[in-house]
């Protein structure tokens, strides 16, 4: 076990080797701006120590979130946020465009990540959903489910369409489509009784807002038919609410 | 005669002029700029916008080691790999596997021979999910001439424990200290709770398992 601590921490070293020596042909800009403020940290509460004066050049090192790593000819490098370089231009007079998270990209993104918790007819769940935008309304979406409840717990995989009505408002409502399945194993402290996988379909509704630039809040119902092998179809309520991030 | 000759000419003339007034508009159509000579030029050059080649580093992946206390089971060595998205300088998301072994109750060693559990049932591994706040950013300073960026965060999630052969819904509730050792180097120092209901004693009740963690990160 140790051996493959320290592996990986060899490996760590190793990854963080690699920006060091990309950043020795790193970008040169010229300040636009009337000066930069460097800071110490990626952050604004890190302290300014250095200022570098329009048309000076400074190289661009790393970037984390919207704070830049830079480098002034003089040596002295420090943190700048985003919003100061993006009127630099490159020595050759080019403009640089230095992509932030823009008002618009809330209708143009393609792809979306979420995180979601819930009940599940009783059943805690933890489910991970991704989503591909097919127009600015209408989303292919995938989730995956695992579900955890006092008796029994499992796995739900579903496919499906969502259809958000108001995609320029702040907060949408949206209906949803879709089918998948679901496998239940009974906890093993509960007399032994057998596994099922059942083919299920679902149609939901709910709102969606946004709460910065690149979040989402999500809240969704859907009412889930379990296709079992017995007499009677299974009807599950879910009630969700989640964090959705897109690219 | 006259009158006729007078007729025929002027008949050519006005065809020589038709055929004159065709040929001066074919060479020179309507709008021409040399007709009509341009008094301001635009000196307006055509913008290229470059999108410069910067290494963005907002994944951090890695590993952790530490000491979990899983309630009624001992305290065991846990150890595994976290892996983040930092959304902006404020927000994260994390996602984190682990696991240990749990150890004996107070009742099994007292009595001896009773085993509650069997070796495998003891397996305890997690998952979870969960959305982090940085909460106290500052600077961390080692002797008089190196500086560290530091951050307190806060972290609450959610996620599955497997343990005795079961699986349980986990609520997560942390807390940490990032410390960049160097740029693209994190060490984190971590304290968190994972909660989840439990009926292995017998009686259901919400289990409190601590944890303390050592960790190293990497950003890319």
């Amino acid at each position: 076990m140790l051996r493959c601590l320290l592996s990986a921490l060899l490996m760590f070293t190793a990854l963080a080797s690699v920006p060091a020596r990309a950043a020795a042909d790193a970008e040169q800009v010229v300040v636009q701006d009337p000066y930069l403020e460097f800071r110490t940290g990626p952050g604004r509460g890190y302290p300014i120590f250095y200022v570098v004066d329009r048309g000076e050049e400074v190289s661009l090192l790393r970037r984390r979130t919207d704070w830049i790593k830079v480098r002034s000819d003089r040596g002295r490098e420090g943190w700048v946020h985003r919003s100061q370089l993006e009127r630099t231009l490159t020595p050759q007079g080019e403009q640089v465009k230095l992509a932030g998270p823009a008002p618009e990209s809330r209708l143009e993104h393609r792809w979306e990540i979420g995180l979601v918790t819930g009940d599940f007819g009783g059943a805690n769940i933890v489910s991970v959903t991704g989503s591909y935008a097919l127009t600015q309304s209408l989303h292919a979406r995938l989730d995956v489910t695992h579900l955890l409840g006092g008796y029994s717990n499992g796995l739900m995989g579903t496919a499906g369409l969502l259809h958000a009505f108001m995609p320029q408002w702040r907060i949408s409502p949206f209906v949803s489509l879709g089918g998948g399945i679901v496998q239940i194993s009974p906890k093993a402290t509960i007399v032994q009784s057998e596994d099922r996988t059942d083919p299920a379909a679902y149609s939901g509704l709910g709102l969606r807002g946004y709460l910065t630039n690149r979040f989402l809040l999500q809240a969704e119902y859907r009412k889930f038919v379990v296709l079992t092998s017995r007499d009677d179809n299974e009807e599950i309520d879910e009630w969700t609410v989640g964090f959705t991030y897109f690219f | 005669m006259d009158r006729g000759l007078h007729i025929l000419l002027l008949s050519l003339s006005s065809l020589a002029c038709a055929l004159w007034s065709q040929v001066a508009a074919a060479e020179a159509p309507v709008g021409d700029a040399s007709a009509t000579p341009q008094v301001v030029e635009p000196q307006i050059d055509r913008r290229n916008v470059k999108a410069p080649r910067i290494d963005a580093e907002n994944f951090e992946a890695g590993a952790f080691v530490g000491t979990i206390a899983i309630e009624d089971f001992g305290s065991s060595m846990t150890y595994g790999a976290r892996a983040a998205y930092h959304f902006n300088e404020d927000l994260f998301a994390e996602a984190t596997v682990g696991t240990a072994k749990a150890g004996r109750t107070s009742y099994e060693d007292l009595s001896g021979s009773v085993e509650l559990l069997t070796d495998s049932e003891r397996e305890f591994t997690y998952y979870d999910l969960s959305v982090g706040w940085n909460v106290l950013p500052g600077e961390v300073f080692l002797g008089g001439r190196r500086a560290m960026p530091s951050s307190v965060y806060l972290s609450l999630g959610a996620g599955s424990t497997r343990f005795a052969g079961d699986d349980n819904f986990t609520l997560i509730a942390g807390a940490g200290l990032r410390l960049l050792v160097t740029d693209s180097i994190a060490a984190h120092l971590g304290v968190r709770d994972q909660m989840f209901e439990s009926d292995l004693l017998g009686s259901k009740k919400l289990t409190q398992n601590l944890q303390v963690s050592l960790g190293l990160t990497a950003f890319f």
